[in-house]
């Protein structure tokens, strides 16, 4: 089966110029891979740089040492030294996200803050917004909140909205960063449900879960993230 | 996504008599990008963009520029005629006093008109259509395309020169401070029309601010600039959440929280 995501030998740390250049490890050594059809869980205490790693794959984050390869469109890529309009373009097409908050844009209503992403893919814009609406409708948003602007609602509302335009395109892979942190037991269930639809066709997710019954029910496989310790890797 | 950069820059600098405007700047911009330079007032950003839009001429370093016929074109190079004519066309420049880029004492039609006028359009009824479909899609009444600019408040003077800008379907697209002296509630609807309008015209643009959050809304890339050299760049989302250098991190950190 593919592998669209190899990391190799990863490193992060944080200097912090305005507390003299204190240097902050954050972690060493990562190493790992998602298969397709894959759902892997990073794990382990907070603090310990779960998150730093999903930042990392996106981008957000810059890598001190190693590599992150993708298969984007057939082609390697390595994220951690690519040019920024290559992480733009993978982003597109390769690789999704589902972050714990919505960066909300003023005026852009929640339907098509759910459609931009298969519009940015060259989806026409009406085929996209019936595929953002049967989305929100799946996730049981009421509709009166579809046209209005999401930033008056509140955070599981939002989250919802968060994950529907993660999930909306057929990327390769897709990094989901507590989807379900702030969502009910009936929208909890909804969102497993879609994951599991996602690895059924194929996609490599990469996930953080702290509800444990969401993690046992989405997991393959449970990354221990305090192995790549900075301090562990030293001794 | 096309391969060839639109423009080239490479090692420009500005001097003004022995003060450094802005030194060894470098960079490329691809069509549909949108790169944000930012830095505190003083940084160099605008003599950048002035260098970059031959609003002035770099002391030293090449600016080029991929024209429409395929050809890169050194701007310090061209004709003073065919800059102009460029900058008519091709390119837009946004100011941030409106009243630098529209002419005050015509009509707003007549504002977006003249751009037409200068790729050769003739007929009347057409450019008046045009105008008229450019004002409602920077959001002003259609009745006021007879007013004069000067009758308009400061967010609807912007939103005319950004109509003014870019109904000759420019390619490249220069703002300074774009939202700089507006309402916040203003700059919210000026920054959704431009991100709207960026992304439908697959427009590139360069846009200097100093508001970080202007950057992260509407840039894809991003240049810190700092006593007239650039210190940092990459990805927008990368240098605001994961800043390196100290002056980078003293801006992003410098951030209030509402």
């Amino acid at each position: 089966m593919a592998t669209p995501l190899v990391v190799s030998e990863v490193a992060k740390s944080f200097t912090m110029h305005l507390r003299d250049g204190v240097r902050r490890p954050v972690v060493a050594n990562v190493s790992f891979s998602v298969k397709a059809g894959e759902c892997v869980v990073l794990g382990g205490p907070s603090g310990v740089g779960k998150s730093s790693i999903l930042k990392m794959l996106y981008g957000n984050y810059g890598v001190d040492e190693g590599q992150i390869l993708m298969d984007h469109d057939g082609k390697l890529v390595n994220l951690a030294t690519a040019e920024p309009r290559t992480v733009l373009e993978v982003r597109r097409t390769t690789l999704g996200y589902v972050s714990q908050f919505l960066r909300v844009v003023p005026r852009v209503s929640a339907l098509d803050i759910v459609a931009e992403p298969l519009q940015a893919r060259g989806t026409p814009l009406e085929e996209a917004r019936a595929h953002a609406a049967e989305l929100l409708s799946k996730l049981n948003l009421p509709r009166e909140l579809w046209s209005l602007p999401p930033a008056t609602f509140s955070g599981g509302e939002q989250q919802r909205v968060n994950i529907a335009r993660g999930f909306i395109t057929d990327h390769k892979i897709l990094l989901l960063d507590e989807p379900t942190a702030s969502l009910d037991a009936k929208n909890r269930a909804v969102v497993v449900e879609m994951i599991a639809e996602k690895k059924a066709k194929g996609t490599a997710l990469i996930g953080i879960f702290h509800d444990e019954e969401v993690r046992d029910a989405v997991a393959d496989r449970i990354l221990d993230v305090s192995l790549f310790s900075p301090r562990k890797a030293a001794a | 996504m096309s391969t060839l950069p639109l423009l080239k820059v490479n090692d420009v600098s500005k001097f003004y008599g022995s003060r450094i405007g802005c030194r060894n700047v470098s960079f490329e911009l691809y069509p549909g990008e949108v790169l944000a330079i930012v830095g505190e007032s003083g940084s160099g950003k605008t003599t950048l963009l002035s260098c970059l839009s031959t609003r002035l001429m770099p002391t030293s370093g090449i600016v080029e520029y991929h024209m429409r016929d395929g050809q890169y074109r050194d701007l310090a190079r061209m004709g003073e005629a065919e800059r102009r004519f460029l900058m008519r066309t091709d390119w837009g420049f946004v100011h941030q006093n409106p009243a630098e880029g529209l002419r005050m004492t015509v009509s707003a039609g007549a504002n977006v008109g003249e751009r037409l006028m200068a790729v050769g359009d003739r007929h009347y009824g057409n450019i008046r259509a045009t105008a008229s479909d450019w004002l409602e899609r920077v959001e002003i009444g259609v009745d006021r395309i007879d007013d004069q600019p000067r009758a308009f408040s400061g967010g609807m003077r912007q939103r005319l020169q950004i109509a003014r800008n870019l109904v000759t379907s420019p390619r490249l697209v220069f703002m300074d401070e774009p939202t700089g002296g507006l309402d916040v509630s203003v700059q919210a609807r000026l920054l959704d029309l431009v991100r709207g309008l960026v992304h439908d015209l697959g427009l590139a643009a360069i846009i200097v601010t100093h508001d970080l959050a202007v950057a992260r809304l509407l840039s894809h890339r991003m240049m810190v600039m700092k006593d007239g050299a650039v210190i940092e760049q990459g990805l927008t989302d990368r240098v605001l959440d994961d800043p390196r250098e100290p002056y980078t991190q003293l801006l992003v950190s410098s951030i209030l929280q509402v």
